[in-house]
């Protein structure tokens, strides 16, 4: 017998006619507990989708104000938004959407102390890296090894994005493919090189695609490949990564142990 | 030589090291760029002296960030 409500059985009827999902699986979402770090362009419609889709909990990280520049890609936050906190408008915007939904907010920036008491606060089951920087990149990769999290990595610029799925003791993680961060603005931000708002759009919605079928356990997972999409000549390419043996953190001997901050997040070229 | 890159195929005349590769194939800041031949990754200190034979398929895989902000 389903736990599922009428309500339920509308809201979710095209899922649960899905034969990979069905009411079973529309259960599991329920029951599922998410955390979107970062809820600018890429958080903003992973977590939108992951709402509609009825996983239970989702927990939202962002220290971040909402800014004018950001409602051209990042579609959970609206016009009278700007100034407020990114996780209060994030929250309001899932209220809305679903009230299936149980939110938990952290107005924080994700560092060595706190991330793996966030990622435990809820027992999370995946992780969607919507950061914009690397050291957070990394410290979310290292946090998840630690903590044998599953997660998924993205990152987007201009016209072109990439995404990754790390499942402990199942394929590589981050640093196996980007072994140390690179130095500071060496490599630029969206802020500094721009980005077309949709790229948010496209790869955060991959991100949760990859949340959704690692929930249900269906299909097959980026797990051992990076996807890279270029917006421009329409080019989705898959290509498979091996494990590093002699990564740092996941390798076999392993040298990272605990985790530490790296380095602040990139510049801000614009002025305040 | 018929390498692939980046899913493309290249000719080259003459068999070339990882290091030169990077330039004819017009890496993008070659110094931050994680190098995969046939399928396993190439520490940057052996871009100089790994060379590509015909046949081989390289991928070149680029920090990207971006998302948030």
């Amino acid at each position: 017998m389903s736990s599922l409500t009428n309500e339920q059985l509308e809201r979710y009827s095209r899922h649960i006619i899905l034969q990979q999902v069905g009411g079973k699986g529309q259960e599991k979402l329920l029951g599922s507990k998410v955390l979107v770090i970062g809820t600018g362009g890429l958080g903003a419609p992973a977590t939108m989708y992951l709402a509609a889709a009825g996983v239970g909990t989702l927990g939202l990280v962002d220290y971040d104000v909402v800014d004018l520049s950001n409602l051209q890609r990042q579609i959970i936050h609206q016009t009278p938004d700007v100034g407020r906190p990114k996780v209060d408008s994030g929250r309001e915007t899932i209220a809305a959407m679903n009230p299936d939904v149980e939110v938990h907010t952290y107005n924080e920036r994700v560092t060595a102390a706190n991330i793996r008491d966030i990622i435990r606060d809820q027992d999370y089951d995946f992780i969607i890296d919507g950061t914009d920087n690397f050291p957070a990149k990394f410290l979310i990769n290292d946090a998840c090894v630690l903590e044998q999290k599953p997660f998924v990595h993205a990152g987007i610029i201009r016209f072109e994005g990439q995404l990754m799925t790390y499942v402990p003791g199942a394929g590589p993680c981050y640093r196996c493919v980007f072994q140390t961060m690179p130095p500071k603005d060496a490599v630029p931000t969206c802020r500094q090189a721009g980005i077309l708002g949709v790229m948010g759009g496209i790869i955060g919605t991959l991100q949760a695609t990859e949340a959704l079928k690692y929930l249900l356990g269906i299909g097959e997972l980026l797990t051992g490949y990076l996807l890279t999409y270029d917006a421009l000549t329409m080019k989705f390419r898959k290509v498979k990564i091996p494990r590093n043996p002699h990564c740092a953190i996941c390798g076999e001997q392993p040298t990272i142990t605990e985790l530490i901050d790296y380095e602040q997040p990139a510049c801000d070229l614009r002025k305040h | 030589m018929k390498l692939t890159v980046n899913g493309e195929p290249l000719e080259i005349e003459h068999p070339i090291s990882l290091e030169e590769l990077l330039v004819v194939a017009k890496a993008e800041q070659p110094e931050y760029v994680t190098v995969e031949l046939n399928g396993e990754f190439v520490d940057h200190a052996g871009f100089a002296s790994t060379r590509v034979q015909d046949g081989d398929t390289v991928e070149f895989l680029y920090f990207m960030g971006g998302g948030a902000r």
